[in-house]
């Protein structure tokens, strides 16, 4: 796998932003101070005025968006995930989600793969934040074509989103069919026994594991939630009615993420499949490599695996 | 145990420690392979001053009550603050090299919980300042002589929060609160100038009702001059203005906002290590540019 050529969520979300600010004016981009680590730097290769590092004011940056967004501008806010939705959340709240302003909250750095940074660094409940927020469109690109496909595809959805990006890398895994449309999860692979549901780059872990239980012979299907709200509603009810058991899996809390939005679904359903959520148990991450740290909370592929046979 | 306040300190000695405590950062980052080298030399100065003359604590008993607190506010620079703390005794200087690894008690930003003589979590900027007011009301509620001592990046001096905070500082007449102020002029994007102005720095807190001394960072000296005046002030809380240079120590990273967030690999490390001298005064790279 090391001979493939990786890139990281972020990289793809770059090239996003340029092809839509060469293709639109009203796009415009914030950051605080981190513009070259999210990328959002890049908008100044197309029109340097549409730039603006608001330094480091995560919450001034949130309001001013929303003033802009009033002005008809398509605003894209930049900073680590963690403090994009962490700080700024009551202005998310109140300025763009009640409104509806057209602002998209981009939290790069997400997740327990920021790594080394540590507990305070790590975003891993801003699925969570932002899922509870009306209005709010949540999309999480599992590689950095689909990070690419996303930005670029919430241009055209009018109104607030958060799109939560990563720096971890992987290769450009995740198909070109079925293709990407907000909203619709993309069935990856079909089995019969046990569903494995997934978001973020962690479901490149995820399709390793198939392959391994798969020769376990354990049939098993995959499918990448990338949109966690609008959730593929229709999709998770007959993935519960097809299988007698679902796994989420996601590098975030398994409160409030694609977990728990699988279960408010499967909860209300008469019969159905039963749910294992993987993810960061009620925890704060720490200091370590990203893939210490997956490995730590079982979201590697050996973890992923070994989680599914305990199930049997 | 240190009981502070020394105003006959061997200045000679706290600059010879410097260059230790530079030593231990350096070797932390390049170990970790990630880090921020540029904003946690810039303290070395005030920090050595600080921890071996003014501050009253105890290495070998970090919750002791009668301890004065310090808050780094700006936690991407807790390696400076590590370094200070092995430095002191808090902890044997060998872990300084589990900087940022899995399970080490040096997480990559400051944890309350994993690091003995470490006050607050911080990483997340512009929270400090809050958190040092409340410790400063709250020992002054239980009648106590600690004071608390905040770090405050300049960068970070954009974010709102430090100013509500500013206020309070200022409404309550904490004069058992000083706050040190890295003015490197650098932050993340480049300079801060550049990015959000926070210029003029002192007139803005003087407005603010705070009394204000600005100080040559990087003399201990100075440093000590200051925490004293500091100390004398009654009815308001103290800032010192600090004139630093960000990667201060290693010619190569001085003033470089490329070294806000790298590790040394082993050739720079190797290099930096080298270049190691007391900075106070011109540094040798400057006093090399002087001579060229
Ligand atoms: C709330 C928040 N936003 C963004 C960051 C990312 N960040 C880490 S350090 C830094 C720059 C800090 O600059 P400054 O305060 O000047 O520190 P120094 O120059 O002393 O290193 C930024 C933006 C953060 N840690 N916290
Ligand atoms: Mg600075």
């Amino acid at each position: 796998m090391s001979a493939l050529k990786t890139r990281e969520a972020r990289d793809g979300y770059g090239e996003g932003l340029v092809k839509l600010a060469k293709a639109h004016k009203d796009v415009i981009a914030m950051d605080c101070d981190l513009g070259r680590s999210t990328r959002s730097f890049r908008i100044t290769e197309v029109d340097k005025n549409r730039f603006f590092d608001m330094g480091i004011a995560e919450q001034d940056m949130l309001s001013t968006a929303a003033g802009m967004a009033k002005m008809g501008k398509t605003v894209f806010v930049n900073s680590f995930g963690v403090f994009v939705t962490g700080r700024a959340f009551d202005q998310i709240r109140q300025q763009v989600s009640l409104p509806k302003a057209n602002v998209k909250v981009c939290g790069s750095s997400s997740g327990l793969t920021q790594g080394a940074d540590g507990a305070t660094h790590q975003s891993v409940v801003d699925v969570a934040l932002m899922r509870n927020l009306p209005n709010m469109t949540v999309v999480v690109p599992a590689d950095a074509k689909q990070a690419e496909e996303a930005v670029i595809a919430l241009y055209d959805v009018k109104g607030p989103a958060y799109l939560r990006l990563s720096k971890h890398p992987t290769p450009d895994y995740i198909p070109e069919t079925p293709a990407f449309k907000i909203g619709k999860a993309q069935v990856l692979r079909t089995g019969s026994d046990i569903c494995l549901c997934g978001c973020g780059p962690v479901m490149y872990n995820v399709l390793a594991a198939a392959d391994v239980l798969e020769k376990a012979g354990i049939k098993t299907g995959v499918v990448n939630f990338h949109t966690i709200k609008p959730l593929d509603v229709e999709t998770v009810k007959s993935l519960a009615g097809k299988y007698k058991r679902i796994v989420s899996i996601e590098e975030h809390s398994i409160l409030g993420g694609l977990g728990s939005a699988l279960a408010e679904v499967i909860a209300g359903l008469e019969k159905g499949a039963t749910l294992l959520r993987l993810g960061v148990p009620d925890t704060f991450g720490e200091s370590g490599s990203g893939e210490e740290l997956l490995a730590k909370y079982g979201l590697d592929t050996d973890g992923i695996v070994k989680s599914v046979k305990n199930l049997k | 145990m240190y009981q502070g306040k020394n105003e006959t300190p061997d200045i000679k000695k706290l600059e010879e420690l410097t260059v230790s405590i530079r030593r231990g950062i350096l070797s932390a980052l390049h170990a970790a392979g990630s880090g921020h080298p540029g904003g946690s030399l810039s303290m070395v100065e005030f920090l050595t001053a600080l921890y071996f003359a003014e501050l009253r604590h105890d290495p070998k008993n970090p919750d002791w009550e009668k301890r004065d607190r310090v808050f780094l506010s700006k936690g991407h620079a807790g390696p400076g603050l590590y370094s200070v703390l092995a430095e002191a005794g808090y902890f044997p200087k060998e872990e300084l090299v589990t900087l940022r690894k899995l399970h080490s008690i040096l997480q990559g930003h400051p944890h309350r919980e994993k690091t003995p003589g470490i006050e607050i979590s911080s990483g997340s900027l512009g929270q400090g300042l809050g958190a040092a007011n409340g410790a400063a009301l709250g020992l002054r509620l239980d009648g106590s002589d600690s004071r608390v001592f905040c770090i405050l990046g300049d960068g970070e001096l954009q974010e709102g929060s430090i100013w509500e905070a500013i206020m309070t500082s200022a409404h309550r007449k904490l004069d058992n609160l000083v706050a040190w102020v890295d003015y490197n002029n650098l932050q993340i994007d480049g300079t801060v100038e550049d990015v959000k102005g926070i210029a003029p720095l002192a007139d803005k807190f003087k407005a603010f009702n705070w009394n204000v001394i600005e100080v040559d960072g990087h003399s201990i000296e100075a440093q000590l001059k200051a925490l004293k005046k500091a100390r004398e002030t009654k009815g308001k809380p103290t800032v010192l203005i600090a004139k630093t240079v960000k990667g201060k120590g290693v010619c190569f990273m001085e003033n470089k906002a490329e070294w806000h967030g790298v590790a040394p690999n082993t050739e720079q490390y190797e290099a930096a290590i080298k270049g190691l001298c007391i900075v106070n005064g011109p540094s040798k790279q400057q006093a090399e540019n002087a001579e060229a």
